[in-house]
C-alpha cells in the first residue's frame, strides 16, 4: 500500500505535467476534473476520491480559497452565527482525500478535445467532467441594475462579501429607515432563502430599529413556505413587514444605485438599504460551453447528472433543471453522490446502484422557531421526480419548532463535513 | 383472580368494555413489574418513573414536574402520543421506540402479557372509548418487525452507497453535534429502529420520509454497513 503522502505528491506530480501538456499519452489513471468548490463540486471530489481510493486522479477546480456558504448566511445577518463560521477551506479534500485542489477559474471547456483552459493559461485534459459553478445572474431582470451596481445595493446571493455588506448596511441604517428587497422571478436558488432573509432582517431591525419598514417587491405572485413565513411575520414583526407582488406595483421600471432609487409604474422608492436579487441562470462557464438550454440551465439526464449534451460531462447543482428538485446546497450535494457514483462506475467498472435523492431547506423565522420542507426523489426517464415530502406546519408546538432550528444545526455541521471532510 | 393492586376494584365499570379487549385483571398482575417504578390510580405519584394516570391521547413525557429524559421529551415533542399501539411497542422494547429513554426496563415479550398491560393502563385514562385504537378488533398488529425481515443478510458495499444519503446530516464519525449518531449500532436494533420511522410508529418527519424511501434490503445494507463504521 502506498502511504497517503506519496499517494498525494504522486497526484500533484501528475496533474503538473499533464496540465503542462494537454496531450500527455499514457497517463496513468483515468482523471475527473471538477469546475467549482461548492455544495454539488466540493461533494463530488471528495466522494469521487473516497471512493475510489486511489484508482482516479481527481481535480478541482476553484477560485476561492475560503467557500462561504450562502446556508445560514442569512443567519449570519440576523447575528445567530459568525462569519468565521460560514466559511470552510479544502485543506482537507487535499491531504485527506488526495484531491488536486487548483485555485482558479476555468475559463474555457473543449469537448471535443477533453481539455478545460484555466485563467492561468494552462490546459488539463480530463476523461469525465463535473461542471458545478453554481448560478449567475440574468442582470436584464432588474432595468438599470448591474454588476457594479451591487456594491451600493447588494445582491447577497453569492456568498462572501456580498454577504457582509449586506449585513453592515442593515446595522447601519438610519432609526425609521427602509429595508427593500427586489426578491427574484423563478427559477433561483433557494425558493425559501429572500423570506427567510426578510425574517432575519427583521429579527435585527425589530431589536435595533424597531420603527424601520421592511418592503418586499416581489415578482412572483406567491412564494415558498409562504404561510409559514407570513404567519411568523405577523406574530413576531408586527406590522414591520410588506410583502407586494408584481400585480400590484406593475413591475419595475428602473433601478439607480447610485441615487438609491427603485422606480416602479407611478412611483419612486428611495429606500436606506436595497437588497437586489436579480434573475438566474447557470454559472457563466456552463453557458459559454453550451451546456445550457434556451432558458440558461443545463439539462441532464435523471439517473446519472450526465449532460444531455456530451456524454463525457456531468452537471451539478444550481446549474441544471433537476426536474422536481429545487436549487439547494442540500439537492447539489444530493446529486453530487449520484453523479460520483456513475463516474466511478464508468471509469473503474465499481458497482452501480439505484440512483437516490433528497432535499430538505430549513428557515428561520425567528429566535428558536424554525420551519423546514423537504422531499425524497427518484430518477424517471424524463425528470427527477418526487416521491414524497413533508412541510412545516402553522400552529406548531414552540419545543418543536425549537427542536427544528436544533436540527438545522446539525445539518449544517453535517453537509460542510460531508461536502469538505 | 385476585386482582394484584387493590385499586382495580374501583375500576369495576370498565370492565365490560375491558373484557372485550385485554384481560384487565391479568394485567393488574402484569403491572407488579411496573411497581417498583410506577404508581397508578388515585393519588399516584411519581416514582422512579412518572405516574401513569390519563395516560392514553396523552403526547409522551409531558406531565410537568417529572425530570423525563431528553429522549422522551424530544419524541413527544416529535408528535409521539401514547395510544395502544404506540404503548405496545414502548412497553415491549423501550429503546427501540424511543433511544436515549431512561426507563430502565427490559420489556416485555409476550403480545398477550402487554395487551393485558395495556387494557389495565387503558382503564386508568378518562375516555378509553373515545379511543378507537383500544378496540381490539382496531389494534395492530403486532408492531414486531417481520423475523424475515430481521434475517435478510445486508450488503454492506450497497449499504455504503445508501449511507451517502445519510451523511448530509448524520456525521460519519458517529459524532453528534445536533443530529444523533447512528454509527456503530448493532443490525437488528438499527432495523427495528428504521421500520419503526418506516410504518409510521415513530414519529419525525424527515426521518419518515427518509425510511419510507428505503426497501427492506435496504434497510438491512445499511444496518450492515453501519454496524462496523
Ligand atoms: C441566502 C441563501 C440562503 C440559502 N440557504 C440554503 C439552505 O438553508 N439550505 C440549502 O440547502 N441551500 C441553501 N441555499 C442554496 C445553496 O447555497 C445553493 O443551492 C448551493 O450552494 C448550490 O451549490 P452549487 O454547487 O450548485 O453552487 P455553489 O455552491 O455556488 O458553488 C459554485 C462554485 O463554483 C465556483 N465557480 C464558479 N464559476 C467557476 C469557474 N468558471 N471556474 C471555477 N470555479 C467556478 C464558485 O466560486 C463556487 O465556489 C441558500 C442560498 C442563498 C443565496
Ligand atoms: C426501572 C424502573 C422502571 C420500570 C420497571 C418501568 N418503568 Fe416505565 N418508566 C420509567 C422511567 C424512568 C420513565 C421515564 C422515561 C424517560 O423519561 O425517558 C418511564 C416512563 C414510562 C412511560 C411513559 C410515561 C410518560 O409520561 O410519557 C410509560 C407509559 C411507562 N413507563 C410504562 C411502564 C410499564 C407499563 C412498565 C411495566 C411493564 C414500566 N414502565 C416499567 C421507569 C420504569
Ligand atoms: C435531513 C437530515 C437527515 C437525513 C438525511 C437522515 N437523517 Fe436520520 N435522523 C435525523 C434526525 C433529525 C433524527 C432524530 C429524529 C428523532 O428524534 O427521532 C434522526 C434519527 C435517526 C435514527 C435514530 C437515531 C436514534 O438515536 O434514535 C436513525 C437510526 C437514523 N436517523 C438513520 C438514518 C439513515 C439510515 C439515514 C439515511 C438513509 C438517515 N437517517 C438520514 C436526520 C436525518
Amino acid at each position: 500500500m502506498i502511504n497517503r503522502r506519496s499517494f498525494l505528491k504522486g497526484t500533484l506530480a501528475g496533474a503538473a505535467v499533464a496540465a503542462a501538456s494537454p496531450h500527455v499519452i499514457g497517463q496513468a489513471k483515468p482523471r475527473v476534473v471538477v469546475i467549482g468548490g461548492g455544495s454539488g463540486g466540493a461533494t463530488a471530489a471528495r466522494y469521487l476520491a473516497k471512493d475510489s481510493k486511489g484508482e482516479l486522479d481527481v481535480v478541482l477546480i476553484e477560485p476561492t480559497r475560503t467557500y462561504y456558504t450562502c446556508f445560514f448566511s442569512n443567519l449570519y445577518i440576523g447575528g445567530f452565527r459568525d462569519f468565521q463560521s460560514i466559511g470552510h477551506t479544502y485543506g482537507k479534500l487535499a491531504s485527506d482525500f488526495g484531491v488536486t485542489v487548483v485555485h482558479d477559474w476555468a475559463t474555457g471547456i473543449d469537448m471535443n478535445y477533453k481539455t478545460v483552459s484555466l485563467a492561468s493559461g494552462t490546459k488539463m485534459t480530463y476523461d469525465r467532467l463535473v461542471v458545478a459553478p453554481g448560478i449567475d445572474f440574468k442582470y436584464d431582470t432588474v432595468p438599470g441594475y448591474t454588476a457594479a451596481s451591487s456594491g451600493k445595493m447588494p445582491h447577497a446571493w453569492k456568498g462572501g462579501s456580498q454577504t457582509q455588506l449586506l449585513r453592515a448596511q442593515v446595522e447601519n441604517m438610519r432609526q425609521g429607515g427602509t429595508f427593500m428587497m427586489v426578491a427574484p422571478p423563478n427559477p433561483y436558488r433557494c425558493p425559501p432563502g429572500p423570506y427567510e432573509r426578510v425574517s432575519m432582517v427583521a429579527h435585527v431591525l425589530k431589536q435595533s430599529n424597531p420603527t424601520a419598514k421592511i418592503i418586499v417587491l416581489d415578482p412572483k405572485e406567491k412564494f415558498s413556505k409562504q404561510g409559514l413565513f407570513q404567519d411568523g411575520w405577523n406574530r413576531y414583526y408586527d406590522g414591520m413587514v410588506e410583502w407586494i407582488p408584481a400585480s400590484f406595483y406593475g413591475g419595475i421600471k428602473n433601478i439607480d444605485a447610485d441615487n438609491m432609487t427603485i422606480d416602479v409604474e407611478g412611483e419612486t422608492f428611495k429606500p436606506d438599504v436595497a437588497n437586489i436579487i436579480p434573475g438566474q441562470q447557470a454559472g457563466t462557464i456552463a453557458v459559454a460551453a453550451g451546456l445550457t438550454n434556451d432558458k440558461g440551465f443545463c439539462p441532464i439526464v435523471p439517473a446519472t447528472m450526465q449532460s444531455q449534451v456530451d456524454e463525457n460531462v456531468y452537471v451539478l447543482g444550481d446549474a441544471t433543471i433537476a426536474g422536481d428538485m429545487p436549487k439547494s446546497g442540500f439537492s447539489a450535494n444530493s446529486q453530487a453522490k449520484v453523479a460520483a457514483m456513475a463516474i466511478r462506475g464508468d471509469l473503474t467498472g465499481s458497482r452501480v446502484f439505484k440512483p437516490k435523492f433528497s432535499n430538505t431547506c430549513w428557515s428561520l423565522i425567528a429566535t428558536d422557531d424554525g420551519v423546514k420542507v423537504g422531499a425524497s426523489y427518484e430518477a424517471t426517464d424524463e425528470k427527477i421526480a418526487k416521491t414524497t415530502g413533508f412541510i412545516s406546519q402553522v400552529g406548531e408546538d414552540a419545543d418543536l419548532r425549537k427542536q427544528t432550528y436544533e436540527e438545522s444545526i446539525g445539518w449544517y455541521n453535517g453537509i460542510v463535513s460531508d461536502m469538505f471532510g | 383472580m385476585k386482582p394484584a393492586v387493590s385499586v382495580v376494584a374501583s375500576i369495576a365499570l370498565c370492565v365490560s368494555m375491558a373484557s372485550q379487549a385485554g384481560d384487565v385483571e391479568r394485567g393488574a398482575q402484569l403491572f407488579s413489574q411496573c411497581q417498583s417504578c410506577h404508581a397508578i390510580g388515585e393519588g399516584a405519584e411519581h416514582k422512579v418513573g412518572p405516574h401513569l394516570n390519563e395516560l392514553f391521547g396523552r403526547q409522551a413525557g409531558s406531565i410537568e414536574g417529572f425530570g423525563y429524559s431528553e429522549g422522551l421529551t424530544t419524541a413527544g415533542v416529535n408528535g409521539l402520543l401514547w395510544d395502544a399501539e404506540h404503548l405496545d411497542a414502548y412497553i415491549e422494547n423501550p429503546v427501540s421506540l424511543v433511544t436515549g429513554t431512561s426507563m430502565m426496563f427490559a420489556g416485555v415479550s409476550d403480545a398477550t402479557d402487554r395487551e393485558d398491560l395495556i387494557s389495565f393502563l387503558r382503564a386508568y385514562s378518562a375516555n378509553p372509548r373515545d379511543i378507537p385504537e383500544s378496540l381490539p378488533t382496531m389494534a395492530p398488529q403486532d408492531p414486531d418487525v417481520d423475523p424475515s425481515i430481521l434475517a435478510l443478510q445486508g450488503d454492506p458495499e450497497y449499504g455504503e452507497y445508501l449511507s451517502s444519503e445519510c451523511k448530509t446530516c448524520h456525521l460519519a464519525d458517529g459524532a453528534d453535534r445536533g443530529i444523533p449518531s447512528i454509527v456503530g449500532w448493532p443490525e437488528k436494533q438499527f432495523v427495528i429502529v428504521m421500520h419503526a420511522y418506516k410504518n409510521k410508529t415513530r414519529p419525525h418527519n424527515v426521518m419518515q420520509m427518509m425510511a419510507a424511501a428505503l426497501s427492506d434490503e435496504d434497510i438491512a445494507a445499511l444496518a450492515a454497513y453501519f454496524k462496523d463504521k
